[in-house]
């Protein structure tokens, strides 16, 4: 929206420059976005909220003005010469009370449809709007100024010369101004003239009945409708008007008069024409503004600041509020002049109470302090405002914010960590010192995707941004690979990232799960190329190596590893935690690679990250060092491919000697002198003992029975 | 000439003082030539070998072959050789040694300019890394952190804090919605958070007032992704509820904690807004980090950057979880809201939200 200081000068006697008042707008929450100049004015571009609707036009902003400097909002009061007396007033009829509230109606006769004067001119371009011709322009000036939506129809094309406002019936339709012919839905509220719809109430008039260069007499339409109808009607048409913006936010039921007489005002002077009866005003209902009792200790409570009664007083009364010291004196406003009369002698209170139970009001039992609180009647073009606390944000935004000091609550009490949060960070922290880069892939992936990826059901979104991202995420690894792939297409070859975050399934019909889940990828080189050495590919037992690292780092229990064909068949494995898997983990199957056009070895683990988080972390246990020297002995022996070192390990571990600290492979030959599927491995055993230096016969028999233990598992020893 | 001991024929003191010179200077010529570990040890064996040394031969030659009267002369002359000898073969020892070591440093000599030998270091997420960050400065300031799922429902997203069913204030909010929701009531219809207000709810849920808790969190939203906007997001949201909480104290709050994230020379500047959970509402502006305010690109010549929204807790809100002890009438509170990517943004000079989310190495490594 956009406005225009100038204008807003011709209502209050603004002291200030247009920058301050752009300043102090936006300070008192009618933003400003910007400023710009246009034939010699300043114009603000405004940014008002959905709540607002009354800042939405010049009087409204100028009303903020007026609370802001404290100055007095001169009224608009339009001066009509006196109307052409009719018999009956135009027949007007409200089918709908729900849609619509109420329904103003006046009729200018005799009109001469012509361009606007220049100073109407001006003022639509400020919206860029070129002029339509007077009638028009005239209704749309008063939007610009008051902010209520008016309608101009050519009364002579009214069938039957009446208006109705009712729901659309089945099957009806209606040609909007834009050209578009609408197919009605019997949820549609609309206004009809004696056989068929003439408007989209509150949206936008019919093309049969608009104004045109040979209409002479014309109908002025000013209603309030109800905003849920007008949005819900607007929305499935997918139409956004000027009209609509204002009716689904809340326009003002107390302005349908003013405005329709300020259109008929401006058509009088730029068309000409005669009026021609009074306004037709039919109320359907009323929109109740209840009277808010505003305690001057919740004030103080909510905003820890003391302002004085007056200064609340000024801002509300310069907002439009109607302030009274009891409940009874804001009954009689509500009263006819003859009824208050009576009532104001010296019972008056007790006598209003009376009456107000006759007129079955309920009086809200409230005890005002005559001194600092305030009952506040509601202004009908304030429909934001419903509860105290509303009253107590205006005192507030008006006094302005930057004027409330800045203080630190007092608090006792605990600050409580998310259970999992140091076992999240030491994970992280032990991949970031691994050498892997912290990554957030999509929520959202394709069908395919979340089938191909997991076994588990599917959620799907209802309001998908693409079929590529249409339901939630069951694995981290299509994000990870398309993350890889990302890469090596721009050259990075060596890549390696982690990704923590949830994974979602749909174990029962209508509920959902979310599962923390981490993800790792890894591509290209562990050591890449440089001066000083040879590179090295990434490789299997780099990422087992650091998922080995990750989950040593908790309470495993006993550590497994297990052979399975989650990926490449060959090169796949799960870790198990006590039997309970915690990640599995391989190298991505060539196909798969291929498929996504990943041309590299590509290793991908997955760690469920709640079953992990859920062990204790690891807490380290001290073992005193020996004081002996440790003794190493190498056997190399030679073994079928079938024996796995899994089986070497246990054939040596089940021997139990005390003194075998460690039993490790220290290299792996094939080929060579070794026959077709046989390997060599030469085996580094390590003895040591904390209690004394080992003798030499008996590090020889243990070797001997490690040897024999081998040649259990028909190894055959090549040399010692 | 290599040195040769002389038979001595005179035994005069005079005649024993040229002598003596005489074999000092050989020995010092000879000690000044030893440049090696290997020259040093035959310069020690010619001197110093009992079995034919100099010096044995001095003793052969000078001292047992002196006459009685000369002897005594004799004896202290040689003696005083001997140390003198000594003292240079030793001498000679440690600058043949120096020199061999002095080769070898030399030969062990580097280019230090080459580059070093670069473990690979994981950098953790922008956003993640900022999060903390954030995290950080509340948790000293008292607050526990909460999370909350990412699949709420519309009680929680949107009902519980204040957006009435087809209010407009819905909209702006561009939901994605899960799929097969139709047969439930509206309350129970499943969608992904908007924001990360919903654990303000279940917070309160879980624990009585006083409560304070900060809550980091994804959310997503309908929005094409582009340079400022992407459907995923991240929050932090933060809630404050007790007796006298006032919105003195929630300016004083987050005044503080905009200087701890971004410097103590950093204003706060609050204006007006509207969230359907808060009253009053309002967006909190800093003076730029960039130009201190002077106005520059970043800022847009404004001087002040917008950085989140917050406000008091709206009684509406409480009567949610008025079981719970938020009982309007006696606590207030108040609750705030920023967006992690525009603060990470801001701070590091990043210009399009969707480098967040491609895991592109040579962006994420710029953060280790």
């Amino acid at each position: 929206m956009r406005v225009s200081p100038n204008w807003l000068r011709e209502f209050v006697d603004i002291k200030v420059s247009d920058r301050q008042l752009a300043d102090d707008l936006t300070l008192a929450g009618i933003a400003v976005e910007s400023l710009r100049e246009q034939d010699g004015q300043t114009l603000f571009e405004m940014e008002i909220g959905t709540n607002r609707p009354d800042a939405m036009c010049h009087y409204g902003v100028a009303r903020e003005c007026s609370a802001i400097y404290d100055l007095a909002l001169k009224p608009i009061a339009p001066e009509l010469p006196k109307a052409k007396p009719v018999a009956a007033p135009f027949p007007l009829e409200i089918q709908d009370a729900k849609g619509c509230a109420r329904y103003t109606a006046r009729v200018v006769r005799n009109v001469k449809i012509a361009p606007s004067p220049a100073a109407i001119l001006d003022r639509l371009k400020i919206d860029d709007h070129g002029g339509v011709g007077n009638a028009v322009d005239a209704s749309n000036y008063t939007l610009m100024e008051i902010g209520h939506p008016t309608h101009a129809f050519d009364l002579d094309k009214l069938a039957g010369g009446k208006i109705i406002v009712r729901r659309a019936r089945a099957g009806e339709t209606l040609k909007t101004l834009d050209g578009v012919d609408r197919k009605l839905d019997a949820e549609d509220l609309i206004i009809a003239d004696a056989v068929r719809p003439v408007a989209l109430a509150g949206i936008m008039g019919g093309l049969d009945t608009a104004i045109s260069a040979s209409t002479k007499n014309i109908l002025i339409e000013s209603a309030w409708f109800d905003p849920a109808t007008v949005r819900k009607t607007a929305r499935r048409l997918g139409m956004h008007t000027d009209a609509s913006h204002i009716f689904e936010r809340g326009a003002d039921w107390g302005a349908t008069v003013l405005a329709c007489n300020r259109v008929a005002e401006l058509v009088l002077q730029t068309a000409g024409g005669e009026l021609e009866g009074e306004p037709v005003d039919v109320v359907a209902r009323h929109v109740v503004r209840y009277s808010v009792w505003l305690r001057h200790k919740e004030v103080l409570r909510y905003l820890g600041q003391d302002i004085p009664v007056a200064g609340i007083t000024r801002i509300l009364k310069r907002l439009g509020f109607a302030l009274y010291n009891s409940v009874e004196e804001s009954l009689l406003q509500g009263l006819p002049a003859a009824q208050i009369k009576t009532l104001r002698s010296e019972d008056w209170q007790e006598k209003a109470r009376a009456k107000a139970k006759e007129m079955g009001i309920e009086l809200p039992n409230w005890h005002a302090d005559k001194e600092n609180d305030l009952i506040v009647d509601l202004p009908t073009w304030r429909l934001d405002i419903e509860r105290e606390i509303d009253l107590i944000e205006e005192i507030a935004r008006i006094y302005g914010y930057n004027k409330f000091a800045n203080t630190l609550p007092a608090f006792s009490g605990g600050v409580v960590a998310l259970p999992n949060a140091d076992k999240q960070s030491k994970v992280r922290s032990l991949l970031l010192a691994l050498g892997y880069n912290e990554a957030i892939s999509p929520t959202f992936i394709s069908h395919s995707d979340a089938t191909a990826f997991s076994s588990s059901a599917v959620v799907p979104l209802a309001n998908p941004l693409s079929e590529e991202q249409s339901v939630m995420r069951t694995s981290l690894v299509p994000g990870m690979l398309n993350m890889l792939a990302w890469n090596l297409n721009r050259g990075t070859s060596d890549v390696r990232l982690f990704e923590m975050g949830h994974v979602f399934s749909a174990p029962a019909e209508e509920t959902t799960v979310e599962t923390a889940m981490l993800c790792l990828g890894a591509t290209g080189n562990a050591v890449g190329p440089n001066v000083h050495g040879p590179t090295r590919a990434y490789s299997f037992f780099d990422l087992k190596g650091d998922i080995e690292a990750a989950l040593e780092a908790f309470e495993t229990g006993n550590l497994t590893f297990e052979k399975t064909d989650h990926y490449h068949p060959g090169r796949s494995a799960r870790a198990m935690a006590d039997g309970i898997t915690i990640a599995e983990f391989g190298q991505v199957h060539p196909d798969l690679a291929a498929a996504r056009k990943l041309k590299q070895e590509i290793y991908i683990a997955e760690i469920y990250l709640d079953r992990l988080l859920a062990l204790p972390l690891r807490v380290p246990r001290y073992q005193p060092l020996s004081r002996f020297p440790a003794v190493d002995r190498d056997f190399s022996f030679t073994f079928a491919d079938a024996v796995s070192f899994e089986q070497i390990h246990s054939a040596a571990s089940a021997l139990n000697i005390a003194e075998l600290k460690s039993f490790t492979p220290a290299e792996i030959f094939r080929g060579g002198a070794v026959p077709a599927g046989k390997y060599s491995v030469l085996l580094r055993a390590q003895f040591q003992s904390d209690e004394r230096t080992l003798r030499d016969d008996e590090v020889a028999q243990w070797s001997a029975r490690i040897i024999k233990a081998l040649e259990g598992i028909d190894g055959s020893l090549r040399s010692q | 000439m290599a040195y040769t001991v002389p038979k001595l024929e005179d035994y005069s003191p005079a005649a024993l003082d040229s002598a003596v010179r005489e074999l000092l200077a050989a020995v010092r010529q000879e000690a000044g030539a030893v440049s090696s570990e290997n020259e040093w040890k035959e310069f020690r064996d010619r001197w110093m070998a009992r079995k034919n040394g100099i010096l044995t031969q001095v003793n052969d030659l000078w001292l047992k072959a002196a006459p009685g009267p000369s002897k005594r002369d004799v004896g202290a002359r040689v003696n005083q050789l001997k140390v003198e000898v000594e003292q240079t073969v030793d001498a000679a020892q440690s600058r043949a040694s120096g020199a061999a070591s002095h080769a070898r440093v030399e030969s062990d000599r580097l280019d230090i300019t080459l580059p070093g030998i670069r473990r690979p270091l994981g950098a953790e997420h922008p956003v993640i890394k900022t999060m903390h960050e954030v995290i950080g400065v509340f948790r000293a300031m008292g607050y526990s952190v909460a999370e909350g799922p990412e699949i709420e429902t519309d009680y929680y997203n949107f009902e519980s804090l204040n957006f009435p069913p087809n209010h407009p204030a819905r909209d702006t909010q561009d939901t994605i919605f899960i799929a097969g929701q139709e047969k439930k009531q509206q309350r129970d219809r499943l969608l992904l958070r908007t924001h990360t207000s919903p654990v303000q709810i279940h917070s309160m849920e879980k624990q009585p007032p006083p409560i304070r808790v900060v809550v980091p969190g994804k959310v997503h939203r309908a929005d094409t992704a582009d340079a400022t906007h992407s459907p995923i997001f991240h929050q932090v949201e933060g809630l404050a509820v007790d007796t006298n909480i006032t919105f003195c104290d929630l300016k004083g709050t987050l005044d503080h904690a905009m200087k701890a994230l971004f410097g103590s020379s950093v204003k706060t500047r609050f204006y007006p807004s509207f969230f359907p959970f808060t009253e009053p509402s309002a967006d909190v502006q800093i003076t730029c980090f960039k130009c201190g305010g002077k106005g520059c690109r970043l800022c847009k010549q404004s001087g002040w950057i917008e950085l989140l929204g917050c406000g008091m807790v709206d009684p509406n809100v409480f009567k949610f979880v008025e079981s719970n002890g938020y009982d309007a009438n006696k606590v207030s509170g108040f609750a705030f809201g920023m967006g992690v990517e525009r603060i990470t943004m801001l701070k590091y000079g990043i210009d399009d939200i969707q480098l967040f989310y491609q895991g592109d190495v040579r962006f994420l490594e710029q953060f280790a």
